[in-house]
């Protein structure tokens, strides 16, 4: 018996000490300064709010990699994914998501790029900021002479007449392979220069290249344009290569710095955007935390007046189940967004099904005249059955949506899930030490009553 | 043993219902939202002023964004739905509505991502539809007298179907007068409710198969009822924790998950229901049915 009330006990300082770390972490997050970086455990661990909480901007890009070999897109989209967050690092955006979605059946084979940005609502900033970035690439002379120049019509409904383009091949070497660029000054002219430094595999490329144009041109494309069009002299070996392109100092330095935080190894296009502001982030945040308060206090009431005694009991339970959650949102961390916070509210209401499950059990124990004691075992034993089964649909549904979802989808279900695997643990065997702690060895009108349900009591029925 | 007496007044309440369903969703019939067919929305306040709606049409249709479906929101807001569209062209909207409008949210959907989340929506529904037929089989597996056990799998789906017509019918009639649309949540409360009410339905049955073991009872009519007696209460008690749960979220809660919480919040009602007053009263009629063979 002791035993039991010891672990009962250890439970509840327990869940205690996870209320306390999760309200300590809490305040020790309103303490750090806003622009200071948060140190130490607690101050590390503020719930993770997702971007229709916290307001901030979600974009999505396509990135065309219709130019690049099936066997190297996996390579192309990782390097993108860097070189995009290096430059919204530059930027100092906080705790930014980028993530490459490969192209799969259900976005028939798009590969995408998505971007999280929290805190900024200012979306064409934005996607300046992630756009800018300079693509790179080298084009040989077309084999094709008088090629059929393109044209073609433009959003604003002007002809383009694309002459470079029908002059110039495109060839695999790009941006991709740059290792890096610095800028240099023609020691007799001192005109500026860009020199670039292409990696192992890009000189292997730019070696091929020369060789095969020695006496053509070879033109540098920035953005689509030509900046320069060198005349190849001979086939050139490690990697090195200059433009010089009557740059003034500024435009190379500029260039320089664009090209280092990295040329996009594939071209991207904004397919998507989602901003929200950060007064409605605010006001769902405020609306989201008074519901699931709300909502657990009409549960206790609900608990505690149609089940009494029990019900006390599965209030406290259901307490911890609170805490535990929050800490495991805060520890994981788990992304919470409204539709986050909607899973954890219904979550509530399901993690006391089992115990409501199980007192229901020990009512029909106790009308069959077995003693509070027997009532409270045979009770927990065979509503154990029921209640795994009750969740293992909700489970289910749980992985497949998380298995499946956007962001949006995923938040719901990864609460959800934990939701319920929380509560199966809380509810088996937190109930179940506390009722046993109370160690009710008489049966009679009054453990009648408190074990009872709504109108009726738990008194054995001949 | 009320239920089973009154079983054809129950069964028929609930065809009543999903008829009625039906006829809501084909009549007023589901509107798509952004997220599924692409587009825009652009939600903005006036720290002023609003405007006349008038007027904010009137500037709209000098740029070039297509039709413009303009919605007075709030006090002093509008919410603008367009086609998708670039950031140049939102800049272009923005100062259209003039200085004073702050921007609350915008969101752009292109046709390829949209195009996704049907897929995806689709694909989650097809396999969560799946996962729960396996588990319903899995849980009616051992063969019972006098009622084979697939008709127990069987009903359970009809069931469920009857869960999900409703919700969907009582949205269709809430976005005919609201003007909310089918969005990603949308198909998130329709999984979660055919989680959620087909565990209701699995308790009511097992309780009905561990009766039929015990054999207590003489009939299956009086087996059924019985049964029913023992477990309606727990069924809604265990739904009334939930639904206490989803109210809170309906009146409380955020705006974005409002109509999200007010559809489970039918789903449980009327998945609790039909446990209780569809499915066994079925099962009972499929029996009658099969002994006059």
């Amino acid at each position: 018996m002791w035993k039991t009330r010891i672990t009962a006990l250890l439970i509840l300082l327990l869940g205690a000490g996870i209320g306390f770390f999760v309200y300590k972490s809490e305040m020790a997050k309103m303490a750090v300064a806003k622009d200071a970086t948060p140190k130490g455990f607690l101050s590390t661990h503020p719930f993770k709010l997702g971007l229709d909480l916290s307001g901030g901007t979600h974009l999505v890009y396509r990135a065309d990699v219709s130019e690049i070999d099936a066997t190297e897109i996996g390579d192309s989209m990782s390097s993108l994914r860097d070189v995009i967050e290096r430059r919204i690092n530059i930027f100092g955006v906080s705790e930014p998501s980028i993530q490459v979605q490969d192209g799969g059946f259900s976005n028939q084979g798009e590969q995408r790029l998505i971007v999280d940005l929290p805190g900024v609502t200012d979306v064409s900033s934005a996607i300046a900021m992630i756009g800018e970035t300079p693509m790179l690439d080298f084009r040989t002379e077309n084999p094709i002479k008088d090629a059929p120049i393109e044209a073609t019509v433009g959003k604003d409904g002007k002809v383009v007449i694309d002459q470079y383009a029908s002059k110039y091949a495109k060839t695999e070497l790009t941006g991709r392979f740059l290792d890096k660029a610095i800028l240099e000054f023609d020691q007799s002219t001192g005109e500026p220069k860009v020199s670039l430094q292409f990696n192992e595999e890009g000189s292997k490329l730019f070696e091929k290249i020369t060789s095969e144009n020695v006496g053509k041109t070879v033109a540098i494309f920035l953005d689509g344009q030509p900046i320069s069009i060198p005349v190849v002299n001979e086939s050139i070996t490690g990697g090195k290569a200059q433009i010089s392109g009557n740059f003034k100092a500024t435009e190379a330095k500029l260039l320089v710095g664009r090209l280092n935080s990295g040329a996009l190894p594939v071209a991207i296009e904004l397919i998507s955007t989602q901003t929200i502001g950060p007064s409605l982030g605010t006001a769902a945040t405020a609306a989201g935390v008074k519901a699931a308060l709300i909502g657990f206090l009409a549960i206790a009431l609900f608990l505690i007046i149609w089940y009494r005694l029990p019900g006390l009991i599965a209030t406290v339970a259901l307490s911890i189940y609170v805490v535990a959650m929050l800490a495991i949102f805060k520890l994981v961390p788990v992304t919470l967004t409204a539709a986050g916070i909607a899973g954890f509210i219904i979550s509530l209401g399901i993690a006391v099904d089992a115990n409501v499950l199980i007192f229901e059990r020990i009512k029909e124990e106790l009308r069959g005249g077995s003693t509070v004691a027997d009532s409270m075992h045979h009770g927990f034993k065979r509503a154990w059955l029921s209640v795994r089964d009750s969740n293992i649909s909700s489970i289910i549904t749980a992985i497949i949506l998380y298995w499946f979802g956007t962001t949006l989808i995923k938040g719901f279900a990864l609460v959800f899930l934990i939701g319920v695997l929380v509560s199966l643990i809380s509810a088996i065997s937190i109930t179940r030490i506390f009722l046993y702690t109370l160690n009710i060895k008489k049966t009679n009108g009054f453990t009648n009553f408190l074990f009872g349900s709504g109108f009726s009591s738990a008194k054995a029925q001949k | 043993m009320f239920i089973i007496k009154y079983k054809k007044i129950f069964v028929s309440i609930s065809i009543a219902l999903v008829v009625l369903s039906i006829g809501a969703i084909a009549y007023f019939g589901l509107n798509m939202g952004i997220d599924f067919k692409g587009g825009s929305l652009t939600e903005v306040e006036y720290t002023t002023i609003r405007p006349e709606q008038t007027v904010v049409d009137a500037s709209l249709k000098t740029l070039s964004i297509g039709q413009a479906l303009i919605q007075p929101i709030g006090e002093k807001g509008y919410s603008i739905k367009t086609r998708d569209i670039t950031d140049k062209e939102h800049k272009e909207i923005l100062t259209a509505l003039g200085q004073d409008a702050v921007e609350k949210s915008f969101t752009s959907i292109g046709p390829s991502v949209g195009a996704e989340l049907v897929r995806k929506s689709i694909i989650s529904f097809i396999l969560v539809s799946l996962g729960i037929i396996f588990w319903i089989a899995f849980s009616f597996r051992k063969v019972s007298k006098p009622v084979s056990s697939w008709k127990y799998g069987f009903i359970a789906i009809i069931t469920l179907i009857h869960d999900i017509i409703i919700p969907v019918g009582v949205f269709a009639v809430l976005s005919h007068f609201s003007g909310v649309e089918v969005d990603t949540l949308f198909v998130v409360a329709i999984l979660t409710i055919l989680g959620l009410s087909v565990s209701d339905t699995i308790v009511v049955f097992d309780r009905i198969r561990e009766n039929i073991r015990v054999g207590h009872f003489k009939t299956f009519d009086e087996t059924v009822g019985r049964s029913l007696d023992q477990v309606y209460t727990r069924s809604i008690a265990t739904s009334s924790t939930v639904i206490i749960a989803l109210l809170a979220l309906v009146f409380f809660g955020p705006a974005s998950t409002k109509v999200f919480a007010l559809m489970l919040t039918a789903g449980m009602f009327f998945g609790t229901y039909s446990s209780i007053f569809l499915a066994s009263p079925m099962l009972v009629l499929v029996q009658g049915m099969q002994a006059k063979k």
